[in-house]
């Protein structure tokens, strides 16, 4: 996993609420056995249209929307499937951050594995964002900070172990690996085994 | 101090290590279930990195995502000729990871094969107090047995698949509790449906629910698994239900049920699970289902939800707007009456033999109306076998329906099964999502019963009026 403290980036603003993974990904594209190039499908029943050409008006097809690294959308962000290939859709696009009011849970759990920050903020600063498509944000993992280019400083939650991978750059499975011994023991006294 | 739920006895039981302000907890995993969708990537890691599969004795592995629903003689030729050139590969290569892996694989040919939330209760694997995880978020079907069951990402797997455990923080808890008696043609799926449109598809985030009252205890394992299987539906991270009678009884004599001496001491510890009187939890909801009607789906994800009867909402917000419009649907109508293309009875949700019985009740001596297509899938080759001893396919196929082989099909539409552009599907499944069944295509999600009597009358129907 790259390291990742701090970016600055326009922001792409897709302003709808409840955007199950279905939409980031269509289980469609699920077929595939690597995570590579993955990012063709995002959004892809939104992107394109059924001959495959892009349709205009959606956010992604806009001029710069393919430099941005920051997302922002509506309120619980990521609902609906486990399915991994959605924070890998959105990374392999070039996103780094995806930033509601509220992100679902297990979708919340895979960004963090991969390099993309949940970015969850109070109602007030969403709502400035949503107002400001395209404004320049940055985002400081390190300090747990969205910075508007209004000088105005939001704080957002991020679970300190996966803050630190992401700074670090390392891969959750060491930590895990690190604890053999552990899991070992705690194998061998259980009072049932499965 | 307070006491601890069923939950919270599952959670303490799993920490290997516990969690700190620093890290999470080491949590152990009992049963880890996998298919060929959420998995290569997985396995590729492992390869990557030279690590074997720590504990392939605590893998149920199967084939169910991607897989044809029509017959598939080989894995070769036969595959290629019911199945795209890309999930065939992935259904191959599930079939190589798990050789090199030593994983044993319920694939095509085994008669274990089937939904994975199917088989893992069917078989007996799933039981009380084990902590159960899939990459597939519907794994909250396994709380019906009291067990802890949550869906996880591809890394997740790959750290499963590595160590037997993952890093888990606690999440909150949050009791869901049922009163009322339910009213005939009205189901567990309407009890489910009609609590996602009550507290939202994040009415649950960041929680387990644990769904306890009369009403609970009055269902049955099927019916159970029903609802826990849609907590992620409300966002939930799990849905649980005390183990009871009703628990024991189904897993008696499962193939991989404890036996004999074993089996008393297990029922033993399975009873001690449930929440301690004065237990405590983050959220309450009461739920009255006595006057519940039968529910439908009119929007594009599951708290979009109103009785049959009843006319949908009118409101101005973007996110109805944009459903409205994606659905065809008035503003302010009911649903009822509104033309059907296809009638889906499948998924994790809704394919077990109590659900197909339910579906056969309703379509005996009636026939699927002109112009619809109705497909009906089996949960497992278990549920197939069953269904077909007890002579129901004999009924769907005289009713004009197809009766096809075990997956979840229709309900993601990785296979051939999908709805075309702009088509209407009744669907049994668990997501109303623009496009899940099908580019275009549009979910009314609904029970078995509601599912039957719309086929039949090729409109979205009540069920209540072809009882009697």
């Amino acid at each position: 996993m790259e390291k990742l403290s701090q970016f600055t980036s326009p922001t792409v603003v897709l302003p709808i609420d409840d955007v199950d993974t279905d939409q980031i990904i269509p289980a469609r594209f699920l077929t595939t056995t690597t995570r590579q190039g993955i990012g063709k499908a995002l959004f892809a029943d939104w992107r394109y249209d059924r001959t495959g050409k892009a349709i205009a008006d959606f956010v992604l097809n806009q001029p710069n929307a393919a430099n941005s690294k920051i997302l922002v959308a509506g309120r619980n962000f990521g609902c609906g499937s486990s399915r991994e290939h959605a924070p890998w859709a959105l990374h392999d696009y070039g996103f780094r951050a995806v930033v509601s009011t509220e992100i679902a849970d297990i979708f919340r759990n895979n960004s963090l594995k991969n390099g993309l920050i949940p970015v969850i903020v109070d109602s007030s600063t969403h709502q400035w964002l949503l107002e400001n498509p395209g404004a320049d944000v940055s985002i400081d993992v390190d300090a747990c900070e969205l910075r508007l280019s209004t000088g105005k400083v939001a704080s957002f939650p991020i679970d300190r172990f996966a803050r630190h991978c992401i700074l670090e750059g390392i891969d959750q499975t060491g930590f895990l690996l690190k604890n053999q011994d552990a899991i070992t023991e705690f194998e061998s006294s259980r009072p049932w085994q499965p | 101090m307070a006491g601890k739920s069923l939950f919270d006895k599952v959670w303490d039981e799993h920490v290997v290590v516990p969690e700190t302000a620093d890290n999470p907890a080491v949590f152990y995993i009992d049963l880890h279930i996998i298919h060929e969708v959420t998995t290569p990537q997985a396995f590729n890691m492992l390869r990557e990195t030279g690590m074997q599969v720590r504990r392939p004795d605590l893998v149920l592995a199967t084939m169910d995502h991607s897989t044809p629903t029509v017959p598939v003689n080989d894995m070769g030729a036969g595959l290629d000729a019911v199945s795209d050139p890309e999930p065939a590969e992935q259904i191959r290569q599930m079939i190589r990871n798990c050789e090199e892996f030593g994983i044993e694989l319920h694939g095509f040919g085994s008669r274990h094969r089937g939904i994975v939330h199917v088989i893992g209760p069917e078989i007996g694997a799933t039981q009380p107090g084990k902590t159960i995880v899939c990459g597939d978020s519907h794994s909250s079907t396994h709380g019906a047995f009291g067990a802890l069951g949550f869906g996880i990402g591809t890394t997740e797997v790959g750290h499963v698949l590595a160590t037997q455990c993952l890093l888990q923080r606690k999440p909150k808890s949050m009791t869901v509790n049922i009163s009322g008696k339910l009213q005939p043609g009205v189901s567990a799926k309407d009890i489910i449906l009609a609590l996602i449109g009550k507290i939202g598809v994040d009415g649950g985030t960041g929680h387990v629910i644990e769904y306890r009252g009369e009403t609970v205890r009055g269902l049955n394992m099927e019916e159970r698994m029903t609802i826990c299987n849609m907590s992620i539906e409300a966002g939930a991270r799990a849905g649980m239900i005390a183990p009871d009678a009703t628990t024991i009884d189904y897993l008696r004599g499962r193939e991989q049920a404890p036996q004999g001496k074993a089996w008393d001491g297990a029922v033993a510890r399975w009873l001690r699970l449930a929440s301690d009187d004065d237990a405590c939890f983050d959220k309450e909801v009461h739920l009255d289902v006595s006057q519940l009607e039968p529910q439908v789906t009119y929007g594009t994800n599951p708290g979009m939800v109103v009785p049959v009867s009843k006319p949908i909402p009118d409101t101005d917000s973007v996110s109805f707007r944009k459903a409205v419009k994606y659905m065809q649907v008035e503003p302010a109508k009911p649903m009822l009456g509104t033309k059907v293309d296809v009638v889906f009875v499948g998924s994790c949700t809704n394919s077990r033999i109590t659900d197909l019985r339910s579906v056969a009740n309703l379509l005996k001596g009636r026939h699927v109306a002109p112009g619809v297509r109705m497909l009906i899938v089996p949960g497992s080759e278990s549920v197939k076998r069953q269904a077909e001893q007890e002579g129901l396919h004999k009924i769907f196929s005289a009713a004009g329906a197809e009766w096809r082989e075990a997956g979840c099909s229709m309900c993601l539409g990785m296979n051939s099964d999908k709805l075309g552009q702009g088509e209407l599907c009744v669907s049994t499944s668990n997501r109303n999502f623009e496009g899940r069944q099908g580019p275009g295509g549009r979910t009314v999600l609904a029970s078995p019963e509601t599912a039957a009597a719309s086929a039949i009358a090729g409109v979205i129907a009540d069920p209540r009026t072809l009882l009697h």
